[in-house]
């Protein structure tokens, strides 16, 4: 009784942290469809494109060049750069999602950066499987909710620069980062990895920069000894 | 923008999120792999959170960002609950930027 009660407690915590983030979402959601039609996306391409690719940096970035006159080729090339930080995303949080292949297959769909911090920071086991399903869920409705929401609105839509929300994403990751933080080499990791990020920026392409945030690891100088799991 | 672009970009994005489930899945990994594993991702993501702070189109964000991401990580440093984060970060940014800070 007692510990089905905590779990409860747990999940209910964990949903409303994952709603802040996805409200947030949301409102970048509802920007990507005015923006999309702004620049002249049919409705049906930027509902399937939120749909079908649920990444909101990349679909920034596909319109964004195709609506300054870059090619659809180029376009995707670009954005599939941005996206490529998921497969080793995918490769450390694998047994979170599922065991089995039908998991695995869906839960690919809802592999993005929040879902992968927040799930991270319930540490490895039941409760951090549902920490990725409640929070990839909760962020695809209100992404996908958002952009409709915004083709509709069309100019109406204000910035969201005016609300903030640019700065609450980082800082929700970092929030989520700081337990793992507590370890020394996981802190010196992400501390050359956030340098090299941001010193690369003004000269690699987007996307590039995070990726060269591996180099990071560097830093552990050989293969780090195992940890007890949190 | 086509469907073919779309299609593709969704195709691509897909696989990519597939392939590093499951390419975990095939192969038995040390203990030690493990944990430089979830380095990775841990580097990858401060990666993410410093580009996302400062940078903006290859460029500096301004200053209005940064300043509320200090504030939403030192909230969560003195362990304030994280929807409090959220809103802090997110309040001192279009606080600053009421105020016409850039």
């Amino acid at each position: 009784m007692r510990s089905s009660d905590r779990t409860e407690g747990d999940f209910r915590a964990d949903a409303r942290d994952a709603l802040a983030l996805a409200v947030a979402v949301g409102v970048v959601g509802v920007s990507f469809g005015a923006l999309a039609a702004a620049a002249g996306v049919p409705t049906p391409l930027t509902v399937a494109m939120s749909l079908l690719v649920f990444a909101g940096g990349a679909q920034f970035l596909a319109v964004a060049v195709v609506a300054a006159g870059g090619s659809p080729v180029a376009a995707v090339a670009g954005a599939l750069l941005l996206n490529v930080r998921h497969l080793p995303f995918g490769l450390a949080i694998a047994g979170v999602v599922g065991d089995r292949w039908p998991a695995k297959v869906l839960g690919a769909h809802i592999l993005i950066d929040e879902s992968v911090a927040f799930s991270r920071a319930r540490g490895s086991g039941g409760r951090a499987r549902r920490a990725y399903w409640t929070s990839g869920l909760l962020l695809f409705t209100f992404w996908n909710c958002g952009a409709a929401l915004g083709v509709l609105a069309g100019s109406a839509v204000p910035d969201p620069g005016v609300f903030g929300v640019d700065a609450a994403f980082p800082a929700a990751l970092l929030a989520l980062l700081l337990p793992s933080l507590r370890q020394a080499d996981a802190r010196r990791v992400g501390i050359a990895a956030a340098v090299i990020a941001v010193a690369t920026t003004p000269f690699l392409a987007p996307g590039l920069p995070v990726l060269a945030g591996l180099l990071g690891l560097g830093t552990t100088g050989k293969l780090p000894r195992p940890r007890k799991a949190a | 923008m086509t469907w073919a672009a779309v299609l593709s970009l969704a195709a691509g994005t897909y696989l990519i999120r597939l392939s590093g489930l499951l390419l975990r899945g095939r192969v038995n990994v040390p203990a030690r792999v493990e944990r430089y594993l979830d380095l990775g991702a841990t580097a990858l993501l401060l990666a993410l959170v410093a580009a996302s702070t400062f940078t903006q189109d290859g460029g500096f964000a301004g200053w209005a960002r940064p300043v509320g991401v200090v504030v939403g990580a030192v909230a969560a440093w003195l362990k304030v609950p994280f929807v409090l984060v959220v809103i802090l970060a997110a309040g001192t940014t279009a606080l600053l930027r009421l105020v016409g800070v850039a």
